[in-house]
């Protein structure tokens, strides 16, 4: 919700009385004290940056604050599942397979007779680890090669290009049964590496584009034209004006990476049987879906949540950080 | 008038920091040294010389081969003299925009020269060209786009400074980012806001206090005006005239409106395709053109009185603006003149006192690039 603008009446008339340019000013320096909002209990004088502007706005958001909230309790229980499902997510017993919920087990059993709660708990770690692992590399991996062959042009952007294109005809899951059949590593880091392998030209293409958008605003021509140093130019003037884009992107792309993670487990080819993920239970718990419904719905439900609060934290940092919706 | 001796207030530390190596850094100081010293009133201290500049037309994906080049700009010579205003109008795409990117070294010449003080700073890099960037600085056309809008007001007029710390102390320079907002007229209260928060006059102001903020010889004015309301037009034009007194400004002014350069400017540089037409004092051009471009341009502005309106003699050319890329032989105007002869398709006119006029002190004695020049007036023709 935003939070209502305060005009500000006496500042634009002494601005107005210093000049002497006329009256026209009047009304656009009036105008322009109304727009400018947030600026209440800003002690005087003290520049306040993009990022705590942006802080400032996504702490009222209801969104972020039920995405951010959500996420939160989902890296605590991927860093420490035993918190609140101590029991051993490896612990089955096949005579009470596919059970309703009885005390003490709310979720109900799977078709192996393992508990169906500890094991959605459990199973976060693997997606969340697999969703930040591969979007922090993608993000990296994607915005460097990207962001440097905007910049640059020519050559090394025509090349990056067709890198990309190259890369976007591989089609995901089809790759992923191809690179990841061959694997035999039951931990989670060759998916992360397939879905960086994978991932990282959507991001560049991204940034490219935002950066060579940026690149020909005339406040870049403005600070070539006070001297300003290649570096310079593109962390002050084209990096922050390109990064939404790819934030945005990035946290879709987050959601989008732990639902593969899950379709590449599901198929068989990403996470393995000991391991415990969402992906491996869905897959597990489908045959039976007419039986024990609650077998399937609890671990999808899960996904589902998390993709959804990774979608609308992106979409709220966002907003957050464009002045112009300010 | 009293002039602010503004150069000998800062420090000229500057060009003693590194004399300790080789003789590199001795040729550079040298032209640091150069750069630095002031001229008086009246000589000229911009020089530009047969200035070019050619834009590559490529094909290919990955491999480019050139098959042409757009001559943005093709043979410009002009001066511009410490103090004057000299406003540089022509129709879209006839290389002005290309001419103020060229004087500020965004853009590499293609050949020709351009001399600031004597130097010639097409082939300047490093700490020459940092000196002379802080003395030419440029205010750009549209003030929505020349703001990086993710920085507060105080940020961007700082940035200078940021970049050239030897013109403010660290601790000094809230205050004078604070003068500035002043001096252009804003509220030195507002440093803390983001552009979008103000209207296009004010973020134009802004751009100008940037512009400002060096202490700069020459400003290059990009069309500074032509995206603002005609009545912020005005506030912004006389803003620039009195900054050009109390500071000793000389501006180049591009534009494509006619009045607005006779308002602010001294002299006047008419451009079509590429290369000069016509450059005279503004009452030379106004009043006495002598090209047959520069007399249609001025039959189109248009008159208030509806009387003399209707006595006044239009020149409607015909026909576009050939392509860049493919210019006419000989004259460039030719294709769309009415006196073109011969001539005109074989010999290049050069940019002199026309023969007829040479040693008369009439006012059509200036510099016109026509074989056939002759006075016209077409403003108060009746």
């Amino acid at each position: 919700m935003p939070e209502p603008s305060l005009p500000q009446p006496q500042e634009p008339e002494r601005a107005i009385a210093g000049t002497g340019t006329g009256a026209g000013m009047d009304l656009a320096a009036a105008e322009a004290a109304t727009v400018g909002s947030g600026e209440t209990g800003r002690p005087a004088g003290r520049p306040r940056s993009l990022w705590s502007d942006a802080w400032h706005d996504l702490r009222r958001n209801p969104v972020f604050v039920l995405s951010a909230l959500v996420i939160c309790f989902l890296v605590v229980i991927a860093l420490w599942p035993s918190l609140i499902a101590p029991g051993n997510p490896l612990h089955c017993d096949l005579a009470r397979a596919q059970d309703g919920p009885s005390p003490g087990h709310p979720f109900g059993y799977d078709g192996q007779g393992c508990d169906v709660y500890t094991r959605t708990v459990h199973g976060a770690r693997a997606s969340v680890t697999v969703g930040v692992c591969a979007t922090a590399g993608v993000a990296v991996l994607g915005s460097v090669l990207g962001g440097l062959a905007g910049y640059v042009g020519g050559f090394w952007d025509a090349l990056l290009s067709r890198i990309t294109d190259v890369f976007f005809a591989v089609p995901v899951v089809l790759g992923g049964l191809v690179l990841l059949s061959v694997v035999t590593s039951s931990t989670v880091w060759p998916v992360v590496g397939f879905l960086v392998l994978l991932g990282w030209p959507q991001i560049s293409r991204i940034a490219r584009g935002a950066v060579v958008t940026a690149k020909q605003h005339d406040y870049v021509q403005a600070a070539r034209a006070l001297g300003a140093s290649g570096p310079r130019i593109l962390l002050r003037h084209i990096a922050p004006n390109a990064v939404a884009p790819v934030i945005v992107v990035a946290t879709i792309a987050l959601g989008t990476f732990i639902a593969l993670e899950a379709t590449l487990s599901y198929l068989g080819v990403g996470l393995k049987p000991p391991s415990v993920s969402w992906g491996i239970q869905i897959s597990a718990a489908s045959p039976y879906v007419r039986n024990a419904p609650h077998a399937l719905l609890w671990p999808a439900g899960a996904l589902a949540v998390t993709v959804l609060a990774f979608i609308m934290l992106g979409d709220a940092v966002r907003d957050a950080l464009d002045p112009k919706l300010r | 008038m009293a002039e602010p001796s503004k150069k000998d207030e800062q420090p000229v530390g500057k060009v003693n920091v590194s004399k300790a190596d080789g003789a590199g850094a001795r040729l550079e100081d040298e032209e640091v040294a150069a750069i630095e010293k002031p001229v008086q009133r009246g000589e000229p201290i911009l020089q530009v010389r047969d200035l070019k500049k050619h834009f590559p037309l490529t094909q290919g994906i990955l491999f480019k081969k050139q098959i042409g080049a757009v001559k943005a700009v093709d043979g410009v010579s002009f001066d511009l003299y410490q103090g004057e205003t000299l406003g540089i109008v022509g129709e879209s795409g006839c290389g002005k925009s290309t001419v103020a990117k060229l004087l500020m070294n965004l853009e590499q010449a293609t050949a020709g020269h351009i001399f600031y003080k004597g130097q010639d700073i097409t082939k300047l890099s490093g700490r020459a060209l940092k000196a002379v960037r802080r003395n030419i600085q440029m205010v750009f056309q549209d003030p929505y786009t020349s703001l990086n809008p993710r920085m507060t007001v105080g940020d961007i007029i700082g940035e200078p400074f940021d970049i050239h710390p030897e013109v403010a102390p660290k601790g000094d320079r809230r205050r004078r980012v604070q003068e500035l907002l002043d001096v252009v007229g804003l509220n030195p209260e507002y440093i803390n806001r983001y552009p979008h928060q103000f209207s296009g006059g004010q973020r134009q102001r802004i751009g100008i206090a940037r512009g400002l903020a060096l202490n700069p010889e020459i400003i290059i004015c990009d069309e500074p005006v032509s995206a603002l309301d005609v009545s912020v037009q005005a506030q912004v034009v006389n803003l620039m005239e009195r900054l050009q007194d109390e500071f000793n400004l000389s501006y180049i002014f591009i534009a494509h409106d006619l009045s607005i350069v006779r308002h602010i400017s001294d002299r006047v540089g008419v451009m079509y395709l590429g290369q000069m037409a016509e450059i005279g004092t503004d009452e030379e051009i106004y009043d006495h053109p002598t090209h047959p471009y520069t007399q249609a341009l001025l039959s189109a502005v248009p008159v208030p009185d509806p009387d003399a309106r209707e006595h006044r003699e239009r020149i409607i050319l015909t026909g576009d603006v050939p392509s860049p890329a493919n210019p006419p032989s000989g004259c460039r105007f030719r294709t769309r003149c009415w006196k073109a002869q011969e001539k005109c398709a074989t010999e290049v006119p050069v940019l002199a006192v026309p023969e007829r006029f040479k040693g008369t002190d009439s006012p059509a004695a200036h510099e016109s690039a026509c074989h056939f020049a002759e006075e016209k007036d077409v403003v108060h023709a009746a």
